[in-house]
């Protein structure tokens, strides 16, 4: 009983356009890439790097633009692990399990994509605020939200929050629950199943929401802006602190801080397309396997 | 290991899965789940696992009271419709998963789990796959595997659901005679669902029939076959054509013949149904006896060595027929000719549903 062997994927059939309207089209989206993306990204560099490398890292290590930095690295290194723990344990929620309030909570979920960062700030402000509802509160017991670093990173994983539960939803749920049922009856326990069948299966899905919500983290402006206050070397961010160089006609120094940015959203880019591919090559032999179960 | 299963309920919302049943699994059995998608054959073999918790009712596993036990304390293999192989794993490390889990003290050492795993998949024949991961492998190599997975942890009850149900019929049958042989060889507690009565009755020692939520019959196959206990069994179990009407004074008059009636039964009119399978007919160009009507032939075709025919009574309704080829080529039949029809053997049950109807 030697089943053969499956037939190897095949490759997708080639488009059969006409090579004006392929060649036409790629060339336009090209060029709208270019004047779109790829112009403004160079300005932003060869602004920055204008008055030479001195100069540069000379506005990059300025200690206001260190503090943000450093800032800027504590919301993240907060929000994103928060965020992880969070939308592991939502998603498999939403995937694994049947309850009441199901689509409420997926809803909440994708709140604070829909609402603007603004608002969001705001809402901050008015529950922490020196006038909000838990202003008093918080003055007797000396603890200071708003116009602070908690301030900024609670306002980070408001905005932050949906990128890895809605990357983990659709995959788990696409996944089911049968692999974690055989780990089950073949003696292993909750942890072990989690770590050994779960994960494996999720890892790039998760790393993908890390990866988004870890670029939504550093560069998040408008809800940051409402609950920081701007105050330099304290409470500024770095996308704040670009803003402030700027309208202080520091163009240099603007533009170099700016390039951190950009270089962040470039090597997010890299990352993120390399994940991407290794999601695709998953969902090719996941589908190889669905075609072939299916009678 | 007996496996009991006592007056277990399940409903999920509006839906009974399960209502009242009650089984008892002998030790060594090889038992099938038969009966139609939705009549409850999969919660209940999930009960048994424990990965699911029934409304009402207990499982017993050799004679323990397991309605406290997780899945996981029950040491009872499972295996999948649909595999459920863990994708990221090789072959090898999806055989050795439920070792490797073990806590620390129980667990084999790495050469003992991998002479176990090399073992086990020598004997469903997968051992030059050690290496594979499950998308690179086809169906029944996958059904394989998982079970070769199932009993490396020798479960003391062996659960498979629809194992075959997701292959082609060749490799169908070649694996339901393997499981055969195999369950001869190892002799462990095995219950399997499935919805096609040929692997059930093939497979199985005993077989249970199970219809919306219930158990219609528990038997070995041939009794079960030959003896259906409902009208469902019947029907269920292969092709049967259906007369209906009324019995009186030891008769049963079905509008075109009267059949006589077994002794045991009421001697009061009632209502009853006649079940007569296709092969169960003989056909001839003259009538042989008094249960022997007319029909006309509508259509046939050959299906290897018999032929299936379909005929219409005087009063239009349909009766499927098989018979051998040589028969049907003796009497020369075509479109549209008129031949008499004898039941051989059928099986009449007494109709409650008419009754019903006309109770309304």
């Amino acid at each position: 009983m030697t089943d053969p062997l499956p037939p190897q994927r095949k490759h997708h059939p080639r488009f059969h356009e006409p090579w004006p309207i392929r060649f036409g089209m790629t060339g336009l989206a090209l060029l709208f890439l270019f004047f779109f993306l790829g112009l403004p990204l160079a300005a932003v560099f060869s602004r920055a790097l204008e008055a030479g490398w001195a100069t540069y890292w000379q506005a990059i290590s300025d200690p206001d633009t260190r503090s943000a930095i450093r800032l800027t690295l504590l919301a993240a290194a907060i929000a994103v692990p928060c965020n992880v723990i969070f939308g592991v344990m939502a998603s498999w929620a939403i995937a694994k399990y049947e309850f009441r309030g199901k689509r409420l909570l997926i809803t909440f979920i994708d709140l604070p994509l829909s609402v603007s960062p603004v608002i969001s700030g705001m809402t901050f402000v008015l529950l922490f605020g020196a006038r909000g509802i838990l202003g008093p509160w918080l003055e007797v017991h000396q603890m200071q939200i708003v116009f602070a670093a908690p301030g900024i990173i609670l306002a980070t994983l408001f905005v932050t929050f949906p990128y890895v539960a809605r990357e983990l939803i659709p995959l788990m749920q696409s996944a089911g629950s049968e692999e974690e049922e055989v780990s089950l009856t073949l003696g292993a326990g909750g942890w072990q199943t989690f770590f050994r069948v779960t994960l494996p299966g999720i890892k790039w899905g998760l790393l993908y929401g890390i990866i988004l919500s870890n670029a939504r983290a550093m560069g998040e402006f408008g809800a940051v802006s409402v609950v920081s206050g701007h105050i330099r070397g304290l409470t500024n961010t770095l996308p704040l602190h670009v803003e402030i160089l700027y309208n202080d006609y520091q163009m240099t120094a603007a533009f170099a801080v700016a390039s951190l940015l950009a270089l962040l959203a470039v090597f997010t880019l890299v990352v993120k397309s390399l994940i991407e591919w290794q999601i695709q090559r998953q969902r090719a032999t996941a589908v190889g396997l669905i075609k072939r179960d299916t009678r | 290991m007996s496996i009991v299963v006592e007056n277990i309920s399940k409903s999920f919302g509006a839906f009974h899965a399960l209502r009242d049943v009650s089984l008892t699994v002998e030790t060594g059995e090889l038992l099938a789940l038969l009966g139609p998608s939705g009549c409850g054959k999969t919660t209940l073999l999930r009960i048994i696992a424990g990965l699911e918790v029934p409304d009402q009712g207990a499982v017993q596993l050799n004679g323990h009271e397991t309605s406290r036990q997780s899945a996981r304390e029950r040491r009872v293999g499972f295996v999948f419709q649909h595999y459920a192989l863990f994708r990221h794993m090789t072959v090898f490390e999806n055989v050795a998963y439920g070792l490797r889990v073990k806590p620390r003290a129980e667990r084999p050492s790495e050469k003992e789990i991998h002479d176990r795993v090399m073992a086990l998949l020598q004997m469903v024949q997968l051992d030059f796959l050690v290496d594979r991961y499950p998308s690179q492998l086809s169906g029944g190599q996958r059904q394989r595997v998982a079970l070769s997975r199932a009993l490396a942890v020798e479960p003391q009850v062996l659960l498979l659901d629809e194992p075959f149900g997701a292959l082609d019929a060749r490799v169908r049958r070649e694996l339901r005679r393997w499981l055969r042989r195999l369950h001869e060889k190892i002799h462990v507690t095995s219950v399997f669902v499935t919805h096609d009565q040929e692997e059930a009755l093939e497979v199985a020692d005993r077989v249970v029939v199970m219809n919306s939520g219930r158990i219609e019959q528990i038997g070995p196959p041939d009794e079960v076959y030959e003896h259906p206990a409902t009208p469902f069994v019947f029907d269920f179990l292969g092709n049967v054509n259906l007369f209906r009407g009324r019995a009186e004074n030891g008769k049963a008059n079905l509008g075109h013949l009267t059949v006589d009636l077994p002794e045991a039964s009421s001697a009061d009119p009632h209502n009853v149904m006649v079940y007569v399978r296709p092969f169960h007919f003989s056909l001839d160009q003259d009538p042989i006896d008094s249960t022997s009507f007319p029909a006309t032939l509508q259509h046939f075709h050959r299906v290897g060595p018999l032929v299936d025919v379909e005929l219409a009574n005087e009063s239009g309704q349909l009766i499927q027929v098989q018979v051998s080829l040589e028969r049907f080529e003796e009497l020369q039949l075509q479109k549209g000719a008129l031949v008499f029809l004898t039941p051989r053997e059928m099986q009449i049950f007494p109709d409650k549903q008419s009754k019903r109807q006309r109770a309304l």
